[in-house]
């Protein structure tokens, strides 16, 4: 589904991930771990076509084609999906608003008609349930006035409305109390199917208890330095990524 | 008709006019307003016509604006045109009272003062001059008199007619008085109305005025509109500007408020090749407060400049100024908004933010607050942004499959919604939100309709 090959990135001449390589299929759940700064932001903002990046060199294909070439709207049409670390507040578009024309503009995407108000709210009601998002969360502005915890809910309330093939979580747990947690890896559980693939993005190893990972990848100064199974994350959590450090000074 | 001679200034150009032309300006006016008219030429002879540079009109070229040779009317010249053809207002969700200006002239075959409900009277103020001098005599003048911008005496000395709108006390007005102002012609052409807009102790009124240019002549508008706001009277005023970008259009707005008035008033710019909004409030009694707003949407060569006055001459007032617009392609503009505060209006809160969106490099906008304060006890702030879309929420709505244009267009309506969301007459909110919807995707230019069912 997603093939990353030696992917290099900066930003205002400074060298951010030196030569990614990544390859991810359908059906997969992969997380991707490090330290602050090692660059996994950019690799997210990267694949969701951010063009605040330079990318040097490499190539990434999606669904066998350059996703390179794709502006941000036609690689989320094609079911590609982001959850911000920082998700932004827009005031004055109004949540319904934001979701109603998303969702039309991806069904126009696949020749399909837009939802009609009624659809369209049952689809909200469900989503909502889903997610436990204040109900008065999606009357107001997008994401304006939202706790740090209702930016994140959020995240994984337009993920379930727009069903991605491929969501790129960044850090969607950071800052969320157990309950949150639990609600954040239910929204990822419930997408997750044999057609899917999710990239989760962590700090910690908690979300890996709820959300378990087919692959495990450590992401350290621009370069993923060690992948493997789930056990990798125990092992980091268990040793912090001071061992990384000196894994990689005595290399 | 008028010949322009070369070399001669614009003051003494209309001096002259007015010279050859006294009879008719008199005979199709009434005596009320005619009385005003050799002092404010006298006025004008003094004040000259605003230069551009000046204090007032630092970016303003109002001189390039009056250099093109434009017909005026003063009641000679007559227009063919139907009026059902070209104006059918059926607005289903805004159910207004009409009345209509042609040419700086109320239009009408028969009635020239319409009496509404609860004894509102609405209608040509030469009528009304003739049928109320007492009312008309009361406020005429009063507010815009003191001016000292040569525009306006040029004004007083001209205008024949206008809107005459009056609300007695403690009447409230159930639907709002619709306004549409028309340019139509076989010429260029050249029209200055004056409207006198009266709410008495306690009344409220709700009055739109709609500004269209129906023919692809240049036209020239310098109007001046006087607004009282009795005490405890609501006014909630809205004007959309849109006429085509041949247009030049000049107003002056003089609001006298009394006290615990309330006069909210929007200036929403749609179109129009040079737009000068001049907004003068007087904050006459205490408690009394104002919300002046604006909005406006330039491309091309448009050229905006809001000029805003707020004196509070009383304690205890509230103001607050809320101007925003987008400018693309080469447009450009200004906003200057003076607070005043008098020495004894102690415990005054006023308010004033401009915020623009500039979407190319070549568009330019100035902006200016001046606040001269000279009691103690003041509550005062300012803003004032320039800027793009910003790029990161941009890229949020990208990152959910929607387009870039798109997501522009939500981005600059959220921006825009602002101002349109303090329009408190909700009818009429959502039109005006439909016709900013319209203009920014580029769908509105010019526009047969009245503005309440543009497009
Ligand atoms: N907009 C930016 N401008 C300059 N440097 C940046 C910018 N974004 C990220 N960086 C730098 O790139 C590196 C990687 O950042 P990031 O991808 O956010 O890391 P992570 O998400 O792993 O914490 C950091 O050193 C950071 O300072
Ligand atoms: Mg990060």
């Amino acid at each position: 589904m997603l093939v990353i090959k030696d992917l290099k990135v900066s930003i205002e001449g400074g060298e951010i991930l030196k030569g990614v390589s990544l390859e991810v299929n359908a059906g997969e759940v992969h997380a991707i771990m490090g330290p602050n700064g090692s660059g996994k932001s950019t690799l997210a903002a990267v694949l969701a076509g951010r063009d605040l990046y330079e990318v040097d060199s490499g190539t990434i294909s999606y669904m066998g084609e350059d996703l390179l070439e794709k502006s941000p709207e036609e690689r989320a049409k094609e079911g590609l999906f982001l959850g911000f670390q920082y998700p932004i507040e827009i005031p004055g578009v109004s949540m319904v608003n934001f979701m109603k024309t998303a969702i039309n503009e991806m069904r126009k995407h696949r020749g399909e008609e837009p939802l009609s108000a009624s659809e369209f709210l049952k689809k909200m009601r469900q989503k909502k349930e889903l997610v436990e998002i204040d109900s008065s969360l999606t009357n107001r502005s997008v994401n304006e006035g939202f706790s740090g915890g209702e930016k994140k809910k959020n995240e994984i309330f337009q993920m379930a409305m727009l069903e991605p093939k491929l969501a790129v979580l960044d850090e969607t747990d950071s800052g969320l109390d157990i309950d949150a947690l639990k609600v954040v890896a239910r929204g990822v559980n419930n997408l997750r199917s044999s057609e899917n693939a999710i990239i989760v993005i962590t700090h910690y190893q908690r979300l890996l208890d709820y959300i378990v990972p087919d692959y495990v990848h450590v992401l350290y100064k621009g370069r993923i330095v060690r992948s493997g199974g789930k056990e990798l994350a125990l092992l980091l959590e268990e040793k912090g990524y001071e061992w990384i450090r000196q894994e990689e000074l005595n290399l | 008709m008028s010949t322009i001679t070369k070399n001669m200034s614009l003051r003494d150009q209309f001096l002259n006019l007015y010279r050859d032309r006294a009879g008719d300006i008199s005979a199709n006016s009434a005596p009320l307003l005619n009385n005003y008219r050799d002092g404010a030429l006298a006025r004008l002879e003094d004040l000259g016509f605003p230069v551009k540079g000046s204090e007032e009109y630092r970016y303003a070229d109002i001189e390039s604006v009056f250099k093109n040779d434009l017909q005026k009317d003063f009641g000679d010249i007559r227009v063919t045109f139907n009026i059902r053809e070209i104006f059918h207002c059926d607005v289903p969700d805004l159910d207004t009272n009409l009345l209509l200006l042609v040419n700086g002239r109320y239009y009408n075959g028969s009635e020239l003062i319409r009496k509404l409900p609860g004894g509102i009277i609405a209608g040509s103020l030469a009528q009304a001059a003739k049928d109320y001098p007492e009312i008309v005599e009361k406020h005429y003048g009063r507010y815009a008199g003191a001016s000292d911008d040569g525009l306006v005496a040029l004004n007083t000395a001209f205008a024949q007619d206008g809107i005459f709108i009056y609300v007695p006390e403690r009447v409230k007005s159930e639907k709002p008085i619709q306004v549409v102002n028309i340019m139509i012609s076989d010429n260029d052409l050249m029209a200055q109305h004056r409207n006198l807009f009266i709410a008495e102790d306690g009344a409220e009124a709700k009055i739109v005025v709609c500004d269209h240019s129906l023919s692809a002549h240049r036209f020239l508008t310098n109007s001046v509109n006087e607004v009282f706001t009795g005490k405890g009277a609501q006014i909630n005023l809205t004007r959309i500007q849109n006429e085509h970008n041949g247009s030049s259009q000049i107003t002056h707005s003089y609001s006298h408020q009394e006290a615990g008035s309330n006069l909210t008033a929007s200036i929403i710019s749609l179109h129009g090749g040079f737009i000068r909004n001049n907004i003068f409030v007087t904050l006459n009694g205490e408690h009394a407060e104002n919300h002046s707003m604006g909005l406006y949407l330039s491309d091309k060569g448009q050229y905006i400049d809001n000029f805003v006055h707020i004196d509070h001459a009383s304690p205890n007032c509230f103001s607050n100024q809320l101007f925003k617009g987008v400018l693309d392609d080469y447009a450009s503009g200004s906003f200057n908004g003076r607070i005043l505060v008098r020495r004894d209006a102690q415990k005054t809160n006023a308010y004033q933010s401009n915020n623009n969106i500039l979407l190319t490099d070549d568009a330019k906008m100035y902006s200016r607050p001046q606040l001269e304060i000279y009691a103690d006890d003041v509550k005062c702030s300012h803003g004032s942004t320039m800027g793009r879309l910003d790029d990161n929420a941009l890229f949020y709505l990208r990152s959910r499959g929607i387009d870039k244009r798109e997501a522009r267009l939500m981005l600059m309506f959220a921006f825009a919604h602002e101002v349109i969301q303090n329009i408190k007459v909700k009818a009429l909110q959502e039109r005006i939100d439909d016709l900013v919807n319209k203009r920014l995707r580029g769908e509105l230019s010019r526009c047969n309709n009245c503005a309440m069912k543009c497009g």
